[in-house]
């Protein structure tokens, strides 16, 4: 039972950060139809602008919750600039093309952040600089809350509370709802779609260095092809919560981080990595538009 | 005196379909205008080409004296000319207060304003009213025609543009609105209408345009087209 109640705080823990991902891979496909290849790069670039401005801040070595705030806070600074520049130099050009021609474009912008982040941080993973320190905040007879479980939950919910927020009372949140129902109709509203696309990237990229951080603290090794296999995961579980669906892709890495934790935990951890593209299968087979999803017909 | 749109023989093109082949026509300031003509005619897209979702291969669009033919769907919208488009274009997700405050989008004045012009369209639309809070996709078809134009007028408009605000929507409703578009129109809004119910539409408006594939080929006072023989045997069954 203990183990059984471990295994959930766990799967939770990873699932969150598949969340993060997941939430811009799922928001740029409901606005474009688009899946952001890149998105996962994004992601590695947020672990790398942690790693260099733990340095210059001089906090690579001073854990505490000023120092992982602040790294936090730049590294979603960072990559909300990098998100919106990819949009703009890379898809906008794009807008008119036939969507394959976007999606070329994404898996090109991925492998150019993957071997750029060869060249300039070097292929050789890094260890990411301490700025927090674990330590048990909880015990429950055998069960344990780390602080960076603990960390990793408080910093998700609370950036989902204010994504929430924002997609649900904010007018930029309605206007990215009415853009991603239908664009032109948006327009006829008022609505600069481009800005809002613009948005939702900037929005989905700051998630994603948020995810950067927190694996970076967990996980303190990072490398540039580390985004390659989280993103993948990210991506199924936006395709089972219904991709384009922000509850579902939230439900869907909650899953994602649970089945795998599980599978891990109970021996089998050679299917750790396996399990995704088990789940994506399954998913495509029977229920195609996810969990959360309505199922339309992709108009090519 | 000088119209407030001004479409000047403007050409279309959807890919290597020509949809307008120089179309003409004038809105004056205070006027209902209908566009009239069979399916496919070209008027959804005369309007989604005033709107700035298409641009036209030549002619111009002007407005107050200014060219608008080449400026985003969302500036022309701050200029002040609101489209209920083709299908209603409601967004289903959205709740039916959401979307009338996305009719106000672009709006700069105050919320108290902006809850006066509700308190108006709730005036227009009682119905409306009663259904704030629920999902805007949940409508009856008349309760989305509805919602469609009052969302267009939260914007303010100086010229409304609707397209086919009768369609599919029973007898009794079709009476209502049209009866609420001659309202708007007296409360000063002007209103360029396209529609295929010419004998309503006709019946509302000063002037009228005929569109066939793409051209126009009759215009005259509303009244006058409602007796024209040629629009009689056309489009009012004899
Ligand atoms: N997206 C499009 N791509 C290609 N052709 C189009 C497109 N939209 C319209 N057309 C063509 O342009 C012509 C004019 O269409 P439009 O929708 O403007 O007609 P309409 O007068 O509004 O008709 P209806 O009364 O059926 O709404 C038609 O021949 C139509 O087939
Ligand atoms: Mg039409």
């Amino acid at each position: 039972m203990e183990a059984f109640l471990q295994h959930i705080i766990n799967g939770v823990s990873l699932g969150s950060i598949y969340a993060l991902i997941a939430l811009g891979y799922t928001m740029v496909y409901g606005i474009l139809q688009l899946i952001n290849f890149a998105h996962s790069d994004v992601y590695m670039i947020g672990a790398f602008i942690g790693f260099y401005s733990a340095r210059w801040l001089n906090v690579s070595d001073a854990p505490g919750y000023g120092s992982f705030f602040s790294v936090l806070f730049i590294a979603m600074i960072g990559c909300s600039i990098l998100g919106f520049t990819i949009e703009r130099l890379a898809y906008r050009p794009l807008r008119k093309a036939p969507k394959l021609n976007a999606l070329i474009t994404a898996i090109g912008v991925s492998l150019f952040l993957e071997y750029s982040g060869q060249i300039v941080f070097g292929a050789t993973p890094q260890v990411f600089p301490n700025i927090l320190e674990d330590s048990i905040v909880a015990t429950f007879g055998e069960v344990r809350v780390t602080k960076f479980d603990a960390t990793i939950l408080i910093t998700t919910f609370a950036l989902m509370l204010i994504l929430r927020h924002i997609i649900q009372h904010t007018k930029l949140g309605k206007a990215m709802r009415a853009t991603s129902f239908n664009g032109p109709w948006a327009s006829l509203m008022g609505i600069n779609v481009d800005r809002i696309i613009s948005m939702t990237f900037v929005i989905g990229s700051a998630l994603a260095a948020a995810g950067g951080i927190l694996v970076g603290i967990k996980y303190p090794k990072i490398e540039p092809l580390m985004g390659v296999m989280i993103g993948l995961k990210a991506f199924v579980a936006a395709v089972l919560g219904g991709i384009g669906n922000i509850a579902g892709a939230v439900l869907g890495a909650l899953i994602m981080g649970l089945a795998e934790e599980f599978v891990v935990g109970y021996g089998a951890s050679t299917y750790r990595d396996a399990l995704a593209f088990g789940i994506l299968i399954i998913i495509l087979l029977f229920k195609p538009a996810g969990l959360l999803g309505k199922f339309t017909v992709e108009k090519v | 005196m000088s119209a407030l749109l001004d479409v000047k023989n403007v050409r279309v093109k959807y890919g290597n379909i020509e949809a307008l082949k120089g179309i003409s026509f004038t809105v004056q300031s205070g006027e209902i205008i209908s566009l009239i003509g069979a399916n496919g005619a070209g008027k959804s897209t005369t309007l989604r080409t005033i709107s700035g979702l298409l641009t036209p291969v030549s002619g111009e669009v002007v407005w107050q004296g200014k060219p608008i033919h080449h400026m985003k769907p969302h500036d022309i919208v701050k200029l002040g000319l609101l489209q209920s488009p083709e299908g209603r274009g409601i967004f289903a997700n959205l709740s039916v207060l959401e979307n009338l405050e996305m009719g106000a989008y672009t709006r700069k004045d105050s919320k108290e304003a902006i809850t006066k012009d509700l308190e108006n369209v709730y005036l227009l639309f009682p119905r409306i009213k009663e259904r704030l809070r629920q999902q805007a996709g949940t409508l009856s078809g008349g309760e989305q025609q509805m919602l469609a134009i009052s969302r267009a007028l939260m914007g303010r408009p100086k010229l409304l543009l609707l397209d086919e605000p009768s369609l599919g929507l029973a007898p009794q409703i079709v009476e209502t609105i049209f009866s609420i578009i001659k309202k708007i129109n007296s409360e000063g809004t002007t209103i360029l209408l396209v529609e295929q119910n010419a004998f309503q539409a006709l019946k509302i408006s000063h002037r009228g345009y005929v569109v066939e594939t793409g051209e126009i080929v009759l215009s005259g006072k509303g009244s006058d087209l409602l007796v024209d023989p040629k629009v009689r045997e056309a489009y009012l069954g004899g």
